[in-house]
């Protein structure tokens, strides 16, 4: 997994509550084998006028101007301003390698579904709960002034805006370490490989009908 | 002893290590497979040059791509062909204790094979790469939904990394009303506590009308936990619950059945128990429920009307409630009795299973497809729901009236297959999900119970399925 660290980049308000991950990736893109190359899909059906379908060029698939991530000002923006419940839904993990290949690191909102947060963690994207003022007052100054950048500093917890004010966030300190590090889960668990095998045994002898 | 809820129970018994933080690695004894969220494990895996931690645990079918009728002509779409052949192919190399493939006669939606081949079992950790695991929690199991890395991390390591839960009891008490089925209650719930209302949370359904519910009623019911944002719901083992896993194929037997019995009956929450949030319903209360909106919390009774934005004053609510009308084409304060319906869906990991349909057939019998309804799509969950129907003659009911009987999957619930929604195109469903393109990009779905669909397909519009009995 990449390493997260620090990142100073412009920010994209979308400014809508429950998005879920069907329109996060339409599912029409799941019937891929692969993990990437879902960027260009991202938000297809808001993102685009026409119906997309996987394996299309989409460079030259007419955009919806009214769209956010289509304004010429968020072009190149890797912070997504968010709303309540982002990436409720469907468990689909193509939703964080969607918004990882389009380029976003950080989505910063009031709540995140419960499984969307986790498979953000595993793809080195990380989602960030703040108070509802905080939230709206970073919508407020985003939508207010052109080339909005934050600065997300892991180590230290903390968002700065451009006016300098810092915003202190909550992180879980083990997703924190495994992010900051790009560690890989799996390695991480087999560490623990002969408590496992131990638990397991216990657990044959104990209730061995679940082991048929 | 403390008195311990169900979650607690079940966390505690499964949890191998923790972190400082609380993080632990919680042990999974079953592992469910289906081909849209597995492929990229599989070569993770293969990748990392790692071997699958208990192959037993896996049980696999193919249900999201697979087409719901013209079986001899096979998966015409090639993408979907492919997913499907890749899951043949990863099964075949790595190995599983049941696989279903496309055209098994036991082939169907994942969360309704593995209840009926009781490979879901009380006091099991059962997760899936699909968020409607959460049916299984129905058992008294933990059952989680989780994305495709961690598919991979349980099949390495036969844990999931997990955080424990808050838990919040759902108690509804009373009898429902006739016509009131399961998926009134969970659709009311989610009206209640909304779309987030669980994120963050186990939810365990419990009272006097839970404890009447049948097994497929109480998986419809954790089916939507999720969608209330809850990862698992659960429900406490009864009698219920023992009688419908005697004799199901994978269910332990002799011996063994006597002894897991023993087990199981201690699997629920005790006496005292203190819950984080406590939701109280009264049964008796709980209309036909139909979605109006672009999320399951935008939700009526079937005699209410769609609401006016103009009277909400919270602007993301309002903007929201605004735009699921513009994307629905629905006027403010239209009566939902007064909206068309142009297809009607049922199946799904919701309400599939062979109750369902008996609801649904009840109400179909000596009735027509109203003229106006383009197409009625019944899509068992599984080649065994099937054919219990057939046997019951189910589906001469709805050839009679009009409907088609499909193959068993996923199907419209979510439209990978060519099962779809045109574009404006109203459905009344008996799916989880109202999302803006679901069942078909630009389709307007409306959630109702299998009564209430089949009563939209015989008049074309949402009538309170009371009316017809």
């Amino acid at each position: 997994m990449k390493p997260f660290t620090t990142l100073d980049a412009l920010a994209v308000p979308l400014d809508r509550a429950n998005v879920d991950t069907d329109a996060i990736i339409p599912k029409q893109f799941l019937k891929s084998i692969k993990r990437s190359g879902f960027g260009p899909n991202l938000f297809d059906e808001w993102r685009y006028l026409d119906h997309g379908e996987p394996g299309q060029d989409c460079s030259g698939r007419p955009q919806n101007p009214d769209f956010v991530l289509n304004k010429a000002r968020y072009q190149g923006a890797q912070i997504l301003l968010t709303r309540d419940n982002f990436g409720c839904g469907s468990s689909r993990e193509h939703a964080p390698w969607a918004l990882e290949d389009y380029g976003f690191r950080v989505l910063i909102g009031t709540s995140f579904a419960d499984i969307f947060f986790n498979n953000c963690f595993k793809n080195g994207v990380l989602p960030i709960v703040l108070p509802s003022a905080q939230v709206d007052e970073l919508f407020r100054q985003c939508e207010a002034a052109e080339g909005y950048r934050l600065v997300v500093d892991l180590a230290a917890q903390t968002i700065t805006r451009p006016d300098g004010a810092r915003i202190s966030f909550d992180v879980d300190p083990f997703r924190k370490e495994c992010l900051l590090n790009g560690w890989d889960d799996i390695g991480l668990t087999l560490r623990h490989a002969d408590k496992i095998r131990a638990f397991e045994e216990k657990r044959r002898a104990d209730h061995p009908y679940y082991f048929a | 002893m403390e008195a311990q809820t169900l979650y607690e129970k079940l966390w505690s018994s499964h949890v191998v290590h923790e972190e400082a933080d609380g993080t632990a690695l919680i042990y999974i004894d079953r592992h469910l497979v289906h081909e849209v969220t597995s492929p990229q494990a599989f070569e993770g895996l293969k990748l990392a040059g790692r071997k699958p931690w208990r192959v037993s645990s896996i049980v696999a079918t193919a249900d999201h791509n697979t087409p719901t009728d013209h079986w001899e002509r096979g998966i015409v779409d090639p993408v979907s062909r492919q997913q499907v052949e890749t899951l043949d192919a990863n099964i075949r190399e790595v190995g599983a204790l049941a696989y279903f493939p496309f055209k098994d006669a036991r082939q169907g939606i994942v969360h309704v094979i593995g209840p009926e081949n009781g490979v879901t079992l009380p006091g099991m950790t059962v997760v899936c790469g699909d968020s409607h695991t959460s049916t299984h929690g129905a058992f008294a199991c933990l059952a989680h939904g989780i994305g495709t890395s961690e598919v991979e991390h349980v099949m390495a390591t036969q844990c999931l990394l997990q955080k424990k839960s808050k838990t919040m009891l759902v108690k509804v008490e009373g009898q429902l009303g006739r016509g009131v089925y399961a998926k009134d209650i969970a659709l009311a719930v989610i009206g209640r506590i909304g779309t987030a209302g669980g994120t963050g949370y186990a939810i365990e359904f419990g009272g006097s009308a839970i404890r009447a519910l049948t097994m497929e009623g109480r998986m419809t019911l954790c089916n939507m936990a999720i969608e209330a944002g809850a990862r698992a719901g659960l429900v406490g083992v009864d009698d219920n619950t023992i009688t419908y896993l005697r004799d199901k194929p994978f269910a332990p037997k002799g011996e063994l059945w006597d002894k897991a019995v023993a087990y199981w009956r201690t699997l629920k929450s005790d006496e005292g128990a203190r819950f984080d949030r406590v939701v109280e319903l009264d049964a008796a209360e709980i209309l036909p429920q139909v979605t109006w909106g672009t999320s399951p919390e935008m939700v009526e009774t079937v005699a209410g009307r769609v609401p006016d934005p103009a009277k909400i004053a919270d602007p993301v609510k309002r903007e929201g409630v605004e735009r699921a009308l513009k994307y629905m084409g629905l006027a403010p304060n239209t009566p939902i009795s007064e909206i068309p319906v142009d297809q009607v869906f049922i199946g799904s990991c919701t309400n599939s299973r062979i109750e369902d349909l008996r609801e649904a057939a009840a109400v179909a019998k000596g009735r027509k497809k109203a003229a106006s309804v383009k197409r009625v799509l019944v899509v068992p969950g599984s080649g065994l729901v099937k054919r219990e129907a057939e046997a019951e003659g189910l589906d001469k009911v709805f050839i009679d009236a009009g409907f088609e009987w499909r193959e068993p999957g996923c199907s419209m619930c979510l439209a990978m297959n060519a099962d779809r929604l045109e574009p404006g195109e109203h459905c009344a469903s008996t799916s989880n999900r109202n999302f803006e393109g679901r069942q078909g990009a630009g389709g307007r779905t409306h959630l109702v119970s299998p009564a209430m669909a089949a009563a939209a397909a015989v008049t074309g519009r949402f009538v309170d399925v009371r009316e017809l009995a």
